[in-house]
């Protein structure tokens, strides 16, 4: 017998810049990828979607308002508070994808950097994708975007951490709020990324995420009429016709993943592939204002 | 867009109108003179008794050879018979396109794309007057909208994307714009010529080919431009015209060969092709209906805000779905605002959509100005009050007064639908804050009017509409450089400007 009997973690949801357990009461056993059982997991239910949403609408305002410098300065400070955290975050991919230590370190310092790289676009996207246009009258007219709303992300299933951030951070540095669905299998570097959430600047409320079942809750993600856009990126094949069904009945705007990237095998690790202004432009809207010049 | 001519100087009701009050002439005076008829002379454009469809370059009968009538509205006539597209026929189109796309029109260079743009724009520069009375008589909007406004406009969006055709690396930095293939567009009947330009000119401009199907009561100025195709002689398939029903519509939109579907519609057909390409690859953008606020300040000046609501929502008979269908007036100007907007009314001139005096022509069909009329009745219905100013309308046509609602509660079926008709339903608010609850309470999210003299209460309202299009002082401009497109149920994706090149383009890595 061990001299000293470890102290488990309880993985919980994070709603609203808290943890609570799932309000059905529900888990389900989380094994990592060599079938060794590593905890129970919240198997959250529609009403913590829906819980999830109400506070993602409520913190959406403060988010989308804040100052972009100041936005970019909360994202990156997610990216130190991570660095600290290397090893746990390295040992969480290592059991849940099944990498080896220095692969998985890899992948670690790469979902740093990627923090990094999103965060620099917070007062940046706005020049590269707003513009003042020439109308051929005595009009001043330009175009801003402005932050879509709340966001549900269907986080990629297979790359639990480096997917996940690389889909997460495009519609946070936006001004979105999210309602993010971990990977079903592998969802404790999620719901340990948001303890970093949770002791960074990012208000409570602008990231939300359940851990759980896809078909149970893609659905009501989808067909929630709060919901103004959703990243199916890992929404499972067989879901994604229904899924896009439910959200067309309140236009949602969709980030999807083409039917020819196959998730699974999909290379994170590539920056080019990864490191796109337009994953950020998909959940952002465009704004154009006319005022006369003159009289 | 060009203003509608309705300044006070220049339009005069019949002798059966009372004169405005700001005339001088006391209330009620019959104004002593009228205008002269000034009908726009039809034969400059040749109507054809039929029409086919515009398939890989030539005109061909429909299917089974079926046809179906588009009726002048201002006059309940027949115009023409036009052919009743079928799904055999838009997979013809389609395959026609792709042929189009990968042997043609794909492959040529940027620079020689946009020579034949600039064609096209020359050219309905140069057809301008043939295209204007087309428009108005198969669409009942008055001649001088469709003079000054549709084809001038529809002429400018072909020059503008003619431009980007060679430049598209300037436009998406890092970044190497690819043509997505075959776009399907189905293209309403409030703009037909404007619409099928905006949907068109980015398309090609891009490297695509294109089936348009336009609305099935407005078929006319699409299968003409089908004519200025081959007048350019734009390569066969490049552009093909499907005339048809709204089967025929979603018959394009579901078939596989296409890789990119764009709408312009109601939010009820728009939520329709969404699902109609769930699952798929296609790309899509939807540009849909509007409840637009707009928004009058107490220190506004009323007088351009007038003319500035009366622009808003008797433009094209509120045809439009950007109209600002809701006026929402600070409560200490209420009063002066309704009078003022009352005698403008008096002098707006509702007939012959040809007359060159008419501000509103005729409701597009039977069946919109059915349901204009049973909303205006809910409105009553639900105890909001009426006015309409008082003019004689034609005998013959679909026509509607221009129509004010006040007493307005934001649950009314007026406040909450779009009516798509010269319908406007007032409401009030006493502060920015009430201001921005009541315009953004809506399902819609297209554009905004503000009306103040204060520069940071402009920016600041900006900042809180949940709209695309937020025109400060000034209502319904519209400009191939200026993005268009709606937040929330009005539809993603924008029209217009470079931001009107990504719904066409799929970016690759350099």
């Amino acid at each position: 017998m061990a001299d000293r009997i470890d102290v488990r973690k309880t993985y919980k949801l994070y709603i609203g810049g808290a943890f609570p357990r799932t309000e059905s009461g529900r888990s389900y056993l989380v094994s990592a990828a060599d079938g060794t059982p590593l905890a129970n997991a919240c198997r959250a239910s529609r009403k913590d979607v829906r819980d999830a949403v109400r506070f993602a609408r409520t913190a959406f305002d403060g988010w989308a308002a804040k100052t972009a410098m100041n936005r970019g300065q909360v994202l990156y400070r997610v990216a130190e508070l991570m660095e600290g955290r290397r090893e746990q975050f390295a040992a969480e991919v290592v059991s849940a994808e099944g990498l080896r230590p220095a692969a998985a370190r890899d992948v670690v310092d790469r979902a740093i950097d990627r923090w990094v790289w999103y965060a620099g676009w917070a007062d940046k996207i706005g020049q590269v994708l707003g513009s003042s246009n020439p109308v051929a009258a005595p009009y001043f007219n330009f175009t801003i975007p402005e932050p879509t709303g709340v966001v549900g992300v269907v986080a990629p299933e297979s790359s639990s951490l480096l997917g996940l951030v690389s889909r997460l951070a495009p519609p946070l540095v936006a001004g979105n709020a999210v309602v993010l669905l971990a990977s079903e299998r592998r969802p404790l570097p999620a719901v340990t990324l948001a303890e970093v959430l949770a002791t960074s600047d990012v208000p409570a409320g602008v990231v939300n995420v359940l851990t759980g079942y896809r078909a149970e809750l893609v659905p009501v993600l989808a067909g929630h009429a709060d919901v103004d856009a959703l990243d199916t990126w890992g929404v499972p094949d067989d879901l994604r016709t229904e899924t896009e069904l439910l959200a067309a009945d309140d236009i949602k705007r969709l980030s999807r993943r083409s039917t020819r990237i196959a998730e699974a095998r999909f290379d994170w690790l590539d920056d080019a592939a990864t490191e796109r202004p337009e994953w950020i432009a998909a959940f952002l809207e465009m704004k154009t204002v006319w005022h006369p010049i003159g009289g | 867009m060009a203003r509608m001519a309705t300044d006070t100087t220049s339009s005069i009701v019949p002798a059966s109108d009372r004169a405005p009050s700001s005339w001088g002439m006391g209330d009620g005076q019959a104004i002593p003179w009228e205008y002269a008829p000034a009908p726009e002379a039809r034969d400059i454009v040749t109507i054809q008794d039929r029409y086919g469809l515009f398939i890989g370059g030539r005109f061909v009968p429909a299917h089974g050879g079926g046809t179906f009538a588009t009726v002048n509205p201002a006059t309940e006539e027949t115009m023409a018979l036009v052919a009743r597209g079928t799904p055999v026929d838009a997979d013809k189109a389609v395959r026609a396109a792709r042929r189009a796309q990968t042997r043609s029109w794909g492959t040529l260079p940027g620079k020689e794309r946009a020579k034949y743009l600039f064609r096209i724009a020359r050219i309905l520069q140069e057809r301008s007057r043939e295209f204007a009375v087309l428009e108005s008589m198969d669409s009942g909007k008055p001649i001088k909208e469709s003079r000054d406004v549709d084809v001038p406009l529809a002429a400018a969006h072909f020059w503008y994307y003619a431009g980007w055709a060679d430049k598209l690396d300037y436009a998406f930095p890092g970044r190497v714009a690819r043509p997505l293939g075959v776009a399907a567009q189905i293209i309403p009947w409030n703009f037909p010529l404007l619409m099928l330009a905006w949907k068109i000119a980015p398309a090609l401009a891009a490297g695509n080919t294109v089936v348009l199907k336009p609305a099935s009561t407005t078929p006319l100025s699409a299968l003409l431009f089908a004519d200025v195709c081959q007048q350019a002689d734009l390569p066969p398939g490049v552009v093909n015209i499907v005339t048809g029903p709204g089967e025929t519509g979603m018959a394009l939109v579901t078939h596989k060969g296409i890789d990119k579907v764009a709408f312009t519609g109601s939010t009820e057909i728009g939520k329709r092709i969404a699902k109609g390409v769930a699952g798929t690859d296609k790309a899509l953008t939807l540009e849909l209906g509007g409840k637009a606020a707009n928004i009058v300040f107490d220190d506004a000046p009323l007088d351009q805000a007038v003319e500035g609501i009366v622009n808003g929502i008797y433009f094209n008979q509120g045809e439009v779905c950007c109209a600002g269908s809701r006026l929402l007036a600070q409560e200490s100007i209420v009063e002066p605002l309704i009078d003022k907007l009352k005698d403008r009314l008096s002098t707006i001139r509702v007939g012959d959509p040809l007359d060159k005096n008419t501000d509103v022509g005729a409701i597009n069909s039977k069946g919109q100005l059915d349901k204009i009329t049973e909303l205006v009745a809910s409105g009553v219905a639900e105890g909001a009050e009426l006015y309409q100013p008082a003019c004689d309308l034609p005998d013959r046509g679909y026509f509607f007064r221009p129509t004010l609602f006040t007493n307005v509660a934001q649950s009314h079926r007026i406040a909450r639908e779009e009516i798509f008709g010269p319908v406007l339903s007032v409401l009030t608010f006493r502060t920015p804050d009430e201001a921005v609850e009541k315009a953004n309470n809506t399902v819609y999210g297209l554009s905004a009017g503000i009306w103040t003299d204060k520069g940071s209460r402009i920016l600041e309202m900006v900042g809180r509409m949940k709209a695309g299009v937020v025109w400060a002082n000034t209502f319904n401009r519209f400009d191939p450089t200026s993005p268009f497109g709606g937040y929330k149920e009005s539809g993603f994706g924008r029209e217009g400007g470079m931001h009107g090149l990504h719904a066409y383009v799929r970016l690759e890595d350099r």
